[in-house]
């Protein structure tokens, strides 16, 4: 047998391994079938993005996988192992994490407190992380002692962004962060989610915004009520006639 | 004043160590709603099964061997019964789980009623604790004094425990949000089993100076002390520990200076202390009439 002799990390680089697999994921949210057997997978060092409209089942896919909620049927796979229904500290562990929608920093830690408590499950040193962060994000160095909830909107995005990057993840998703932002701090908010990819963070990012999501994806999906419909890279869906006309507003 | 302090020193200090006493038992009640929003109704009668396991535990053993396991089996008492009676509930409506509360809290009294046959239970007199001292002419006993200190220092250990660990933060954060808790990775359940304790280690504290004043401990020996922290709770504003103990101390002075009214107002008075406790509650309807958040209680200002 040919396969035998190529290790696990040679098929990694090879790109034949997936870091991240969905297969027939469904899952019952409020009563609906808010996900309805969806598949697909994420490479390492890629940004995936999933877009589509409100309610299309893109914030219950990532919360499924997040183990926020438990799926109906279908198999989530990390590097390998089978991750499904597992509780949410097992699956940070696992160095998968999720910045939540809305943000969700602790307004009443802070803005340290917030970094800290994303290194819960740490027991190593953190500090340098602390300073990787606010490298990356120097406005959250002025404000260290403020709490979390003094902060303007795009400083609590941030905040949720390094707050994510302390549990030191492999894969990060992120659920419409550009929401409830100025343009300006969109335009930043995805440099930065351009900027940690190039630091090796494989993410996995949900937006409304499809022109600024695909712009910064290497592959797309397309949600529509429960389904994935469409699939390519960043750069063809941005092109792509039907998602212009329905996301696009071109 | 001075001489006001004086002629009501005994008051004073009574006051000040039954208010230690409903601040030690106010804590477990406003740190449980702190977390889970929820009135924890069985938690004065914890308080009390810790009068009744002492009562048990050193009729054969030394105090030195049953204070400790004083102290261990009513944190145990309170991981059970949150493991029991609160953790099912958990995605319950929040009325439930008071129905559940409330269900525990006969539990624990119909039980104790079982055990003593109804009986009051003697209250062992604490070798040191139970001591007569003589404070500015008004003879008290050495728990009247050790109360207030001993609460203060359990209060800063436990601001301490909140403001500097990982797991006081832990609890600061899953008291805000649950649900970004466990995306952080916090394990919830183990943060609330950690809350119940703290509240019954604090509630056994509690009964070890209450029942050394009080002498006997009954079924119902928990309602009463139980009810008046809940109300210094509400007062001090709910899910605030600074706020319940505060609120903790004003009632009991209040309580007791009114016992000793007569002196104090001027009146005949020889029927006042029957309103001391008719006084705690109407303090807390004319609180929540101008205050509804009491003390320090949340503004709820969330900015999103």
């Amino acid at each position: 047998m040919k396969f035998r002799i190529i290790s696990v990390s040679s098929m990694r680089i090879w790109g034949l391994l997936k870091m991240f697999e969905i297969k027939g994921l469904s899952v019952n949210y409020g009563g609906i079938e808010a996900v309805r057997d969806i598949s697909f997978s994420v490479e390492e060092g890629t940004i995936v993005t999933l877009i589509g409209a409100n309610g299309a089942g893109k914030s219950t896919t990532l919360r499924t996988i997040a183990g926020l909620v438990k799926p109906r049927t279908g198999k989530i796979e990390f590097m390998g192992e089978d991750i499904t229904g597992k509780d949410p500290a097992y699956i940070v562990g696992k160095g998968i994490t999720l910045v939540p929608e809305g943000r969700k920093i602790f307004p009443d830690l802070t803005v340290l407190e917030n970094l800290k408590i994303g290194a819960y499950l740490r027991k190593d040193n953190i500090e340098e992380d602390i300073d990787w962060v606010y490298s990356l994000f120097p406005r959250l160095r002025e404000r260290s002692w403020q709490y979390g909830g003094t902060l303007s909107g795009g400083e609590q995005q941030m905040l949720a962004v390094g707050r994510a990057l302390m549990s030191r993840p492999k894969i990060m998703m992120m659920d419409e962060p550009s929401l409830g932002l100025a343009p300006l701090v969109v335009r930043d908010i995805f440099s930065i989610i351009r900027k940690i990819s190039r630091e090796g963070v494989t993410i996995l990012l949900v937006e409304q915004n499809a022109n600024m999501a695909l712009q910064v994806a290497d592959v797309g999906y397309v949600m529509e009520t429960g389904r994935i419909t469409l699939t390519g890279k960043g750069s063809e869906l941005l092109v792509n006639d039907a998602v212009k006309k329905a996301y696009l507003g071109k | 004043m001075a001489d006001f302090l004086h002629q009501n020193l005994s008051y004073f200090l009574s006051g000040i160590s039954v208010g230690g006493q409903y601040a030690l038992i106010a804590i477990g009640y406003t740190m449980v709603y702190g977390i889970l929003r929820l009135i924890n109704f069985a938690h004065g009668d914890v308080f009390m099964c810790a009068g009744l396991i002492m009562v048990y535990l050193s009729s054969s053993l030394p105090f030195a061997v049953s204070v400790p396991l004083v102290l261990i089996f009513t944190v145990l008492l309170g991981f059970i019964i949150e493991r029991v009676a609160y953790r099912p509930l958990r995605s319950a409506p929040r009325m439930s789980v008071m129905i559940s509360a409330i269900g525990v809290s006969y539990l624990l009294q119909n039980a104790a009623l079982y055990f003593t046959g109804g009986l009051a239970k003697v209250y062992p007199a604490l070798p040191w604790l139970s001591d007569s001292v003589v404070i500015w002419g008004a003879t008290t006993r050495v728990v009247t004094i050790v109360t207030p200190f001993l609460t203060a220092a359990l209060v800063v250990l436990l601001t301490l425990l909140i403001k500097h660990t990982k797991i006081g933060m832990a609890m600061r954060a899953v008291s805000r949000d649950f649900e970004t808790s466990q995306l952080m990775g916090i394990r919830i359940n183990r943060v609330i089993s950690i809350t119940f304790m703290i509240g019954s280690l604090l509630a056994a504290v509690a009964s070890l100076l209450y029942f050394t004043n009080y002498a006997s401990v009954t079924p119902t020996s928990g309602s009463m002390p139980g009810l008046k922290a809940f109300v210094a709770a509400v007062f001090g504003g709910i899910g605030s520990i600074p706020g319940a103990v505060i609120g903790a101390f004003i009632i009991g002075i209040c309580e007791n200076i009114i016992k000793g009214g007569s002196s104090i107002f001027g009146i005949p008075g020889s029927g006042w202390t029957t309103f001391s406790d008719a006084f705690t509650f109407a303090f807390l309807i004319i609180i929540l009439i101008v205050k509804p958040t009491g003390l320090f209680g949340e503004k709820a200002v969330d900015k999103v």
